[in-house]
């Protein structure tokens, strides 16, 4: 079993901009290569301020997040970026046709040394009993689980080490969770060594499909908890 | 000696003022209840209309070079202030980054134009020709930063998701930011280019109309729109791309941090 750690978070706080208040608060956590982590909490416990905070997409105001056992700022962020992707739960689809977004995710200068790849795409959609004509499709007429699988095949086939996935299926129905689910363990089992994800979920059962290590948020602290 | 121009005097502005009750009467008539704000705003452009003309007399018999830019540094700042009035949402520093981008811009183009353009002008300062250029140039540099800063705000509230999806794939703050800023600087720069095309043909504008009441022969006045035409657009289109440029910078900070957050918490305007 891998040991290495991949993002560490050592006492991480964040402030409310409006009033100051903590919102979050010496919070801490190691994510290591290998891990598959629920993360469960009640709402407004500040399950995606730490999410975010971890991908640094919001400003921590304490503590320290390091990748690899180094901090990460200024130009190093893009490319830290592209190796911990944060995916939120009501996908964003940023081209008007899916196959477009999916493109568009290579256009960015981070990641324009990787060449798109139909044929993986496909291969999933068909692992995923989804129809090609997907890829034809405008945007706007997808369903909120459809944009949800596009979304996550967009990040996926970037090959991050670390998906943070915040309630991806919350709003989905069954069927399609399980299609993203799916979708997630395929990307993971590529390298099971090397990759790591936290999964926010509210839901026991699928603690206990998607993760091997469960923490709850509880008033700013993680708490380990039972599968 | 005659006067090249018929001078008004009081009896002929209270003769043009009679048009105005024709405003009145369409108020009441439609009952729109505006004839006293009608009566205000009439009242305030003699008054203030007024108080300028004492004050540019002065300025004119004086001719100093401080009594001028401080004139000059007067309208910058009501310029200034006046371009955020209109945004729908402010961030900590919108004030500065407007009064900088309306500064340093139309100082710039009204140097150039009479230190360059202008040549022959016997001193930098010469009110006649400052003022009333630095008037031109501040209205419309005033209208582009307020229209680009009003674009900009808008376009990062309503595309904040997008913005923050492609952060999240590894995007640089300028690659997410890019579509909003493109955007607003466009929407700073149309009026004036929509001006430009149709100027002559749609309208005259106001100091040729003047020039030419004043006497000016029409093809020397028209040099001089052609010439105010390009200061204002140039004026329009250089503070409109730095007060963009700023506040993107006050936006996203160099951990390629979209700080949505300060945008949320900034008082609408009334």
């Amino acid at each position: 079993m891998p040991e290495h750690v991949l993002l560490e978070a050592h006492r991480i706080g964040r402030r409310a901009t409006a009033t100051g208040s903590w919102l979050l608060r010496g919070v801490s956590l190691r994510i290591r290569a290998g891990q598959r982590i629920a993360l469960a909490g009640l709402s407004g416990s500040g399950k995606t301020l730490l999410l975010r905070s971890l991908a640094r997409l919001d400003p921590i105001d304490e503590g320290q997040i390091l990748w690899r056992g180094r901090s990460i700022s200024g130009g190093r962020v893009p490319e830290f970026r592209r190796r911990v992707i944060y995916l939120h739960q009501r996908a964003t689809l940023i081209e008007s046709r899916v196959e477009d977004d999916l493109r568009a995710a290579f256009q960015l200068r981070v990641n324009r040394g990787q060449p798109f790849c139909l044929e993986t795409i496909l291969q999933w959609l068909q692992w995923l009993g989804r129809d090609a004509d997907l890829l034809q499709r405008r945007s706007g007429d997808l369903s909120g689980g459809e944009a949800q699988l596009v979304a996550i095949m967009r990040a996926v086939q970037l090959e991050p080490d670390l998906l943070l996935l915040d309630e991806p299926t919350a709003a989905l129905d069954p069927q399609t969770a399980e299609a993203v689910e799916r979708l997630v363990d395929i990307w993971f089992q590529q390298q099971p060594d090397h990759r790591a994800m936290v999964w926010v979920t509210h839901n026991p059962e699928q603690s206990r499909r998607v993760a091997g290590r469960r923490l709850t948020l509880q008033q700013g602290e993680l708490i380990e908890a039972d599968l | 000696m005659d006067s090249p121009y018929v001078i008004l005097g009081w009896w002929q502005v209270a003769l043009a003022s009679l048009l105005i009750l024709i405003n009145g009467v369409i108020s009441a008539s439609l009952r729109l209840k505006m004839e006293r704000t009608l009566a205000v705003a009439a009242i305030r452009t003699v008054v203030q209309l007024l108080l300028i003309g004492m004050v540019l007399e002065w300025v004119f018999r004086v001719e100093r070079a401080t009594v001028v830019v401080g004139l000059l540094s007067i309208m910058t700042l009501v310029a200034g202030f006046t371009a955020v009035q209109r945004t729908s949402c402010r961030y900590p520093g919108i004030w500065w980054n407007a009064l900088i981008s309306v500064w340093v811009s139309s100082w710039f183009v009204t140097a150039y134009a009479v230190m360059v353009v202008m040549g022959s002008v016997q001193q930098w300062y010469q009110p006649q020709y400052t003022i009333p250029l630095m008037g031109m140039i501040l209205g419309n540099t005033m209208n582009g930063v307020s229209l680009g800063l009003s674009a900009l705000i808008d376009s990062l509230k309503s595309q904040r998701d997008r913005v923050e999806t492609l952060l999240a794939l590894g995007a640089t703050r300028w690659e997410a930011a890019s579509g909003p800023i493109r955007q607003a600087v466009r929407t700073g720069m149309i009026p004036l280019v929509n001006m430009m095309m149709v100027v002559g043909l749609v309208n005259l504008p106001g100091m040729m109309t003047g020039q030419i009441l004043a006497g000016t022969r029409p093809i020397h006045a028209v040099n001089y729109q052609i010439v105010i035409m390009f200061l204002v657009a140039s004026s329009a289109a250089l503070g409109t791309v730095s007060v963009v440029l700023l506040s993107f910078l006050r936006l996203f900070n160099r951990d390629h941090q979209f700080l949505a957050a300060r945008l949320e918490s900034s008082a609408p305007p009334h």
